[in-house]
């Protein structure tokens, strides 16, 4: 096979972050070549320089053999590289073929004739098997579909070299394996493809070889063949890892910690963002929300973090009612919430570390008196809980938009966790994260539950829910589809209750004897 | 990275640590933190340019401006004099921006602020100054507060843009005290549209005698010290910072946004207001509708030149009186036209706000300033 694309020494820094260090990349033709690493690990950065978003520092990119200068987006289309990057381009309210065309002359422009473009866009789509219809509305199309359209929209642009950033991050498995069956009748047919993930079942079922990135540098490329999952990890993380954390037997008391009741959540004149989820969590075991994202997660967090009120519906801390209780209240009764977006909702990133720690009881003694900081006892705070916590740099007034990710997320959870918490909200707490930075997450939830806390997972990644969590509720469409002890549940069960399908169905053949 | 050996940790920082990278953060820093010195630097380049296209000699203009501003001890007390209700209405807007708020009305809670305060000041009659001079600048600071908090409330509570609404208030304030003066309050004689003088007892006694310099100075710095005292030592200011550098956050953690956005821009709005009656009853002694040249407008330079920080603002607000002093004396020996003055501090401002564009690197002096991972 001929070598399609060529990448050297490629080299790219932001400010004092090395995000690219003396890359070498080749991709051939008609191979599916997986970009593996961590967050932050460059693949992003790699890739998007390939696509003309960035320029490299340093290093030369060859395509069919020729040395090319990507500048722009616009000539790495014309170059015949596409890229589907995880939040999709599109616009709600026009239909696929509108969207495909977006951006691009029309036929016959500078009239819109649309017919064209829709028949080219069946055509390529029963060719590479992506059933999308070119007239349906974006806006009405399932996640995964929406997938497909981006990739049409770079298979209309002739592209030969697909890149997709993280596809499977928002898909349930059943679309994830239809994402795979796309990609090898796209390699089959010639073009090559792209593949970044830091999943490792994901590589290795889909991909022919393996460039491992760390740290901004190339580990090795493998053939998939020659590798297995063990070895991948060692190469990502540089260590060995432990994929078992311990998690003690189940240590569920009989204390309901949090009860929501028909909580519902409907904007007006939209359909429900939660429509009647009843659940409860007792004290000592992890409940977790699985789900695809978007189904509801976010506002359900919203509300039981105080952000937000609830259409209908309550809910019980400890018996007590706090649906209009709001965030100061929550605090004040001691509970502990570990927002999704730390930058958004979590950290004052113009604050010091110590000012960060205190965000939630600086009025309180002896953090202050009458109305006066203490910064002594501020300053003591900050080192106990750097230490405790292992956040680095241990100085309290280093400020946290410096910090890592990792010690970002630590610094929340020494906030949130150090309070003793009966009950503990963690909403996609690794998100981002590397694996050692996920590792502590896991293992700080756990020893809550130990403490006897009742602790909310909310999750997207079903490794996660998988390992820590007693019971797992599944939500789709803003519906609690079902709730699985642990021993219950397995990928393929999740699977098919996260698609939404699942339920109904077990419900129709329920019914269906006595038709 | 977080838990990784610690010699990969110090390879990544040698990596990071290059020579070259250390120097460009370096000039990076220093460029950042010495901007304001720039942007006056570049901005009288630029007016000597201007001047010299007018044909006038940049340097004998400057000279001239120096004179006016430093030249003598009168000189200083008047650069002083002028910078007083800079001083007080800067502090106002950056009191409020460290809050995210713009606040653009400090002209207008000024008028508002000397009209209350004046009031005070002429139809509360037989106090003795101790008490009569308190309770005007307190007049003066409800005044503005309110002038201020209102809009304050309004996009606190509903979101309204606070940018529009102080700048339209402005107008109203400024028509409003002239109305009064040419009318209701204004002075028996009925000439001027003025109000009578001050009754003794009210004035603003003057504590420099060589430089004319009244104690509004003295108590535009207190009050500074005051303001820096609260945003950066109280549970009050903490909560304001904390809105102000993100109000999601500040409300996730249970720090109300709506009220402490109300409680900035009344604070804003109250500093303003006192900036107004500091003004008439340390220089003019008595109302009129054109008393005040946009002090409250070079407020928003002040407040940005000097960086939203008290001690910045003390030092931008002496900058802008001294360019007010001087350009009075440039004006009156070599005839250089008002507007130099005013296009020096325009062009400052927006240099000023162009370093911005800087990128923000964080130097730790001595240690490392690698991303800590």
């Amino acid at each position: 096979m001929a070598t399609l694309l060529r990448m050297e020494d490629i080299c790219k820094h932001f400010g004092e972050v090395v995000a690219n260090d003396h890359v070498d990349f080749e991709v051939e033709e008609g191979e599916i070549h997986a970009l593996l690493g961590e967050n932050g690990a460059g693949k992003t950065t790699l890739m998007n320089i390939l696509y003309g978003l960035y320029r490299p520092d340093h290093g030369r990119i060859w395509l069919r053999g020729r040395p090319v200068d990507i500048s722009s987006p616009r000539v790495a289309i014309s170059l015949g590289i596409g890229m589907i990057h995880q939040h999709f381009m599109l616009v709600p309210v026009f239909t696929v073929a509108e969207n495909v065309l977006l951006g691009m002359p029309a036929p016959r422009e500078p009239l819109l004739t649309l017919k064209q473009v829709a028949e080219r866009v069946q055509h390529l789509s029963q060719q590479y098997g992506l059933m999308v219809d070119p007239y349906a509305r974006v806006e009405d199309l399932a996640v995964g579909e929406r997938q497909r359209v981006e990739i049409l929209k770079a298979l209309y642009r002739q592209a030969d070299l697909l890149i997709l950033d993280e596809p499977t991050a928002v898909l349930t498995p059943g679309e994830v394996e239809k994402l795979f069956t796309v990609l090898r009748n796209l390699t089959r047919q010639g073009k090559s493809v792209v593949f970044i993930s830091h999943k490792l079942d994901e590589v290795m079922a889909i991909s022919d070889r393996i460039t491992v990135l760390r740290d901004g540098r190339v580990v090795q490329t493998v053939a998939r063949k020659d590798t297995d999952k063990a070895a991948l990890a060692r190469m990502m993380v540089g260590r060995e890892v432990v994929f078992r954390i311990s998690r003690p037997e189940t240590c569920r008391g009989e204390d309901v910690v949090l009860r929501v009741e028909g909580l519902t959540v409907q904007r007006r004149g939209e359909r429900p963002a939660l429509a009647d989820i009843n659940f409860c969590v007792r004290a000592g075991e992890i409940f977790a929300i699985a789900g695809v994202d978007g189904n509801g997660q976010r506002e359900l967090a919203a509300v039981i973090s105080g952000l937000e009120k609830p259409t209908f519906g309550r809910v019980e801390i400890e018996g007590q009612d706090v649906t209009a209780l709001g965030p100061r209240g929550l605090v004040r009764l001691g509970v502990a919430r570990i927002p999704e977006d730390r930058h958004g909702l979590g950290l004052v990133m113009g604050f010091t570390v110590g000012e960060n720690l205190v965000l939630d009881c600086f009025d309180q003694s002896p953090f202050c008196r009458l109305g006066w900081l203490n910064f002594r006892a501020i300053w003591r705070r900050a080192m106990t809980l750097c230490q405790e916590y292992d956040i680095r740099p241990q100085q309290p007034d280093f400020p946290a938009r410096l910090l890592s990710g990792g010690n970002q997320q630590k610094l929340i959870l020494a906030r949130e966790l150090s309070r003793q918490p009966r009950f503990v909200l963690a909403v996609q707490p690794t998100r981002g994260l590397d694996v050692g930075a996920s590792e502590f997450v896991y293992r700080n939830l756990l020893e809550q539950r130990q403490r006897g806390a009742g602790i909310l997972l909310i999750s997207t990644e079903l490794d996660e829910v998988l390992m820590l969590a007693d019971r797992i509720a599944v939500i789709h469409g803003g519906r609690i589809m079902d709730i699985l002890e642990r021993d219950e549940a397995d990928l393929e069960r999740l699977g098919l209750l996260m698609a939404g399908v699942a339920a109904v169905q077990r419900r129709a053949v329920a019914v269906a004897p006595e038709e | 990275m977080d838990i990784s050996p610690t010699e990969v940790i110090e390879t990544q920082a040698r990596r990071t640590l290059g020579r070259r990278k250390d120097r460009r953060t370096w000039i990076l820093w220093a460029l950042r933190s010495s901007a304001p010195l720039w942007a006056v630097v570049l901005a009288f380049l630029i007016g000597a340019v201007v001047l010299e296209i007018a044909g006038i000699d940049p340097l004998r203009a400057y000279g001239a401006m120096l004179d006016g501003a430093v030249g003598s001890w009168a000189a200083v007390g008047l650069t002083l004099q002028k910078s007083v209700p800079l001083i007080l209405s800067g502090l106002g807007v950056a009191f409020a921006y460290r809050c995210t708020l713009f606040n653009i009305g400090a002209e207008g809670q000024l008028y508002i602020g000397a009209l209350v305060g004046t009031v005070l000041a002429l139809y509360v009659p037989g106090l003795p100054a101790w008490l009569h001079i308190p309770l005007c600048l307190l007049g003066g600071f409800v005044g503005g507060a309110i002038w201020g908090g209102l809009p304050g409330y309004l996009r606190a509570r509903r979101g309204l843009s606070e940018i529009i609404m102080t700048i339209l208030l402005n107008y109203v304030a400024f028509w409003f005290t002239s109305f009064l003066v040419h009318g209701p309050i204004q002075e028996p004689a009925g000439y001027y549209p003025q109000t009578e003088p001050v009754p003794d007892s009210a004035v603003l006694p003057i504590f420099w005698d060589a430089g004319r310099l009244h104690i509004g100075f003295l108590i535009a710095l207190a009050i500074a010290a005051l303001v820096h005292i609260v945003l950066f030592r109280t549970a009050l200011g903490f909560q304001i910072r904390a809105v102000g550098h993100n109000p999601k956050v500040a409300q996730h953690a249970g720090i109300s946004p709506v009220r402490n956005m109300i409680i900035a821009m009344l604070v804003s709005g109250g500093l303003a207001g006192m900036a107004g009656i500091v003004e008439i009853l340390g220089v003019q002694r008595r109302l009129s509708d054109f008393f005040s040249p946009g002090y409250g407008y070079d407020a928003i330079a002040v407040a940005l030149l000097g960086n939203a920080n008290p001690l910045g603002v003390v030092i931008a607000a002496i900058f802008f009186g001294a360019l007010r002093a001087g350009s009075n004396m440039m004006q009156r020996s070599v005839a250089v036209p008002a507007a130099v003055a005013g296009f020096i501090q325009g062009i400052t401002v927006l240099f000023v706000v162009i370093a911005g564009a800087i990128p923000q690197v964080h130097v730790h002096w001595g240690l490392r300033k690698e991303r800590h991972g």
